[in-house]
């Protein structure tokens, strides 16, 4: 058991450097897909059933649908990207390098958890989940869906293509639009 | 609140509501129209004290008439309220009576001026704040009110503002009374750390459980004598009051003889409860109030500005009041305060009047001859100069005659030297009085009669002059001295005074003033009235003379020790304190602010990615942080 | 059964999940910072959002609480919903500035 979690950790780190480093931008993609089936896969080593399922379909079946989708449509599946400056990559590697290093330290003394409820087998199957889903959160629940409307109506603002607008040429003097033949005389 | 007492809080509301009215119309309201709107509320307020006096029970020893609440915080109460007793009493048909008939002098004198109205608002404000002053029930109502009147002493005195002396002056004054004031806030904040109110009456109350001499009284007493010296202009801060006379005459009558000088001896009267405990002050009032009385006196003798005559004997005359108080007489004291008011204002509005007739001469040496031009103002101005010389039977004597009393009582120094500056003030007054009305005339202008608005207060008040002193008639002449029973009623120190000398002393002592005053008045007839013997000017004057009519160069030495020290410590100040040091300190901080932020601002590169490093950096420095302090 | 579970679960120490979802929150923050191009930034951003949810799935788990996973799903929902809004300002940006380069958003002063 303990070297299954071993084995889908390793995938899970290593998938997610991959997404760090790879160069073109679709390798990420896929390595994230992995790096998620292997989270999922920790799901159901912690019996999280129900949230392994959800999580497969909306991240890898949606989300990275997503990605993808866009990586196409602006064609950026190309190894064009130029690298930051050495200092700022370095930078960067120090600074995950550090939090870790931080978050780690905060742990040094271990972590006495002392389980809050009884053991019961059935959490992290689809009934637990949904009856305090549709119990004790069916207000955020529904209010979420109003969260995807404005996001819907959103993106379909921002993706919309836009129509070019130049502001007509005005007589200095008059204010009034030039008309055809004194933008011809203008050249 | 019953109707008496409605009555009594509405009296100040009168000139108020004037001082508003016409300040705010003044541009529409001639002269005359604001003179006698300012009057007619005026006498309103007169009529309204009057009925208050008439309904007012002395043997309560009246009571507090809370009008609202004002400051009422932990352990801090204090509501604007009136106190309803003799002492206000006496001080507002005083305020109101006079006042009302130098508004009704002020008509004449002031119908040829372009600011009349505002003159008529600022003197309505000026009564408005005297009656704050002597009606108040505690220290701050009275201090409003303290602080009212010196602001239009300062207006009232600067009225005539385009002439840089007059400006000069009134600064003066506000100056010299701020120095007061800084001892009266001293002596409320004193109070109120003792005793945690500034009512009068529960610190009189309270103060009675203190030994004599107890150093927090001493304090307190010595700071509100401060403040008393610098309103009622006794020594050191008298010099402000002789040049208070640049302000129209009407005004030095009432603000600078009758009323707002005599606040420092409504005060200490007010507070005698506290004064009868600490007979250090009293010593120190009476020293400082019979030095002020002779200094004053002498310095009088050669001045040849008529209305700085009359200026030197204001403070001559406060001199004695403070005198009295200083030996625990304050019935005499009040009496006296009465009295003067009468006759100084008297003395200042025939002294406008002949003003007026020659048409703004004020140098004595300049006039002469006028008792057949302007009689009406000749008979009451000698009616005026018999009172303050103390000739019998006129208002004067009395009041007078008891302070002498009670100076022979305590001390014959005391009482020789007030003898003594009575008799320089029977001597400059008559030589006054010589001057002006008898010989022949020395000036160009053509003497007239004033109109009969300014003669008629003159008639009241010299009326007023010969029969006021039957108020406090004392025993010797049949009366029953009522205003002392009556003041009584609202002061403890009134009731502890005594005076018991013997009847053949009392005569004695009347007798031989009396001789000697009338004698000083033969002399000064002899020398200025057949034959008017003027002076030039100081320089020619032999060395004592000399030194009088220079005032004893006080005012040279407060300069020198004073203003010269404050004006070099202000330029070294600026030349050192501020271009050196203030100066380059603000504008080195300014600089490196600029500095710091020439070289910070680079880290504002706008660009995303490195403010997003810049947050993660942050971040994990917040978190590392957190992580030392567990 | 019930004991089965019990052991599987608890067999992997709290303190393994924890450090887990440490390391893949610091490679997502790494990478944030080390690459240029946006879409990895944003791909970099779920991999944090993971990390966040299987820390939250650990703890439930080990307590049996079941409200914790309600509140995994309702950051999948949020993070749904940010990634639409995410790619469409990334289209956006192609569209004005035909990059996707996180340089080119160099104009944030003023």
């Amino acid at each position: 058991m303990l070297y299954l979690f071993y084995l889908i950790a390793a995938i899970s780190v290593i998938s997610a450097l991959t997404v760090v480093s790879a160069k073109n931008p679709v390798n990420s993609v896929i390595a994230l897909i992995l790096c998620f089936l292997s989270i999922a896969g920790h799901y159901v080593l912690l019996n999280a059933q129900f949230l392994a399922m959800v999580h497969i379909i909306v991240y890898t079946g949606a989300i990275m649908v997503l990605f993808l989708f866009v990586i196409m449509l602006l064609n950026l599946n190309r190894a064009a990207e130029p690298m930051k400056t050495l200092g700022t990559r370095v930078a960067a590697v120090l600074s995950g390098g550090l939090f870790f290093l931080t978050l780690l330290a905060a742990l040094r003394n271990g972590i006495s958890v002392t389980a809050a409820n009884a053991f019961d087998p059935g959490v992290g199957l689809v009934h637990s989940v949904g009856m305090s889903l549709f119990s004790e959160f069916l207000l955020p629940f529904e209010i979420s869906s109003v969260l995807f409307l404005s996001a819907m109506v959103g993106v379909v603002m921002l993706a919309k293509k836009e129509k070019t607008w130049t502001p007509p040429v005005r007589n200095a003097f008059t204010e009034k639009p030039l008309t055809e033949h004194e933008l011809d005389a203008e050249g | 609140m019953v109707t008496a007492d409605l009555l009594f809080s509405l009296v100040p509301a009168l000139p108020l509501v004037g001082a508003v009215l016409i300040a705010s119309a003044r541009r529409y309201l001639s002269g005359t129209v604001a003179g006698m709107l300012a009057t007619a509320l005026m006498v309103g307020a007169f009529v309204l004290t009057a009925v208050a006096f008439s309904t007012f029970d002395p043997s309560t020893g009246g009571h507090t008439v809370r009008v609202f609440d004002w400051i009422q915080i932990t352990g801090m109460d204090i509501p604007f309220a009136f106190r309803y007793d003799a002492l206000a009493l006496t001080m507002m048909l005083l305020v109101t009576g006079v006042g009302s008939l130098i508004h009704l002098y002020s008509i004449g004198y002031m119908h040829n001026d372009a600011r009349a109205s505002t003159f008529f608002a600022q003197l309505n404000l000026f009564s408005f704040a005297m009656l704050l002053l002597v009606m108040g029930s505690n220290l701050l109502i009275t201090f409003i009110g303290w602080e009212g009147v010196g602001l239009c002493s300062y207006l009232l005195i600067g009225f005539w503002y385009n002439v840089p002396d007059y400006n000069y002056a009134a600064r003066k004054a506000f100056v010299m009374n701020r120095i007061g004031d800084v001892g009266m806030v001293l002596a409320m904040v004193l109070l109120f750390q003792q005793f945690g109110t500034l009512e009068y009456s529960v610190i009189l109350e309270q103060a009675d459980g203190f030994s004599a001499n107890a150093p927090i009284l001493i304090a307190a007493t010595l700071m509100l004598f401060v403040g008393a010296t610098g309103k009622s202009a006794q020594i050191p801060l008298f010099t402000w009051l002789p040049d208070a006379m640049a302000g129209p005459t009407p005004v030095s009558a009432l603000i600078h003889a009758a009323t707002m000088v005599t606040a420092g001896i409504y005060l200490v009267v007010r507070c005698s409860g506290l004064f009868e405990l600490v007979p250090l002050t009293q010593d120190v009032i009476l020293v400082i109030g019979t030095a002020t009385a002779l200094l004053a006196a002498s310095i009088g003798l050669f001045q040849n500005d008529i209305k700085k005559v009359l200026a030197y004997s204001t403070v001559s005359q406060l001199g004695y009041m403070f005198a009295a108080l200083g030996m625990g007489a304050y019935s005499a004291a009040m009496f006296h305060v009465i009295m003067h008011a009468f006759f100084k204002a008297l003395l200042f509005l025939g002294a406008g009047s002949v003003i007026h007739a020659l048409g703004g001469e004020q140098d004595i040496r300049k006039m002469g001859g006028l008792k057949g031009s302007i009689k009406i103002t000749y008979v009451t101005f000698l009616i005026g100069t018999c009172a303050i010389a103390g000739l019998p039977l006129l208002s004067g004597f009395f009041s007078k005659d008891l302070i002498l009393a009670f100076a022979y009582q305590r001390s014959p120094v005391v009482y020789a030297v007030l003898v003594f500056g009575a008799l320089l003030t029977t001597f400059y007054m008559f030589r006054l009085l010589f001057l002006v009305f008898f010989g022949s005339y020395r000036g160009k202008a053509h003497p007239h009669e004033s109109p009969l608005s300014m003669t008629v207060p003159l008639m009241v008040l010299a009326a007023l002059s010969v029969v006021g002193g039957v108020i406090n008639l004392p025993h010797l002449f049949g009366g029953h001295e009522a205003l002392k029973h009556f003041l009584a009623t609202a002061s403890s120190g009134i009731s502890n005074e005594t005076l018991h000398l013997s009847v053949t002393t009392e005569w004695i002592l009347m007798g031989s003033t009396v001789l000697l005053v009338t004698s000083t008045i033969a002399y000064a007839y002899g020398r200025f009235a057949r034959k008017a013997e003027l002076d030039g000017e100081p320089e020619t004057m032999p060395l004592f003379k000399r030194l009088l009519a220079e005032r004893w160069r006080i005012d040279p030495l407060y300069a020198a020790l004073f203003e010269r020290p404050f004006g070099w410590m202000s330029t070294k100040l600026h030349t050192v304190g501020e271009s050196r040091i203030m100066i380059p300190l603000t504008n080195g901080v300014g600089g490196a602010a600029l500095r710091i932020g020439r070289v910070v601002r680079r880290v504002q590169t706008g660009n995303a990615s490195f403010h997003l490093l810049a947050m993660v950096v942050g971040i994990i420095a917040f978190l590392f942080i957190t992580l030392l302090s567990t | 059964m019930e004991q089965e579970v019990i052991t599987a679960i608890r067999l992997v120490p709290l303190e393994h999940y924890v450090i887990l979802s440490l390391l893949l929150f610091s490679i997502g923050i790494a990478g944030v910072v080390f690459r240029r191009n946006t879409i990895i930034i944003l791909m970099c951003l779920e991999l944090m959002f993971n990390s966040v949810n299987l820390l939250l799935t650990a703890f439930s788990a080990y307590h049996s609480d079941p409200r914790a996973q309600v509140f995994v799903f309702f950051i999948m929902l949020v993070a749904a919903a940010e990634v639409t809004v995410g790619l469409a300002i990334l289209v956006m940006m192609k569209r004005n500035v035909d990059s996707v380069d996180v340089n080119q958003l160099n104009r944030l002063k003023w």
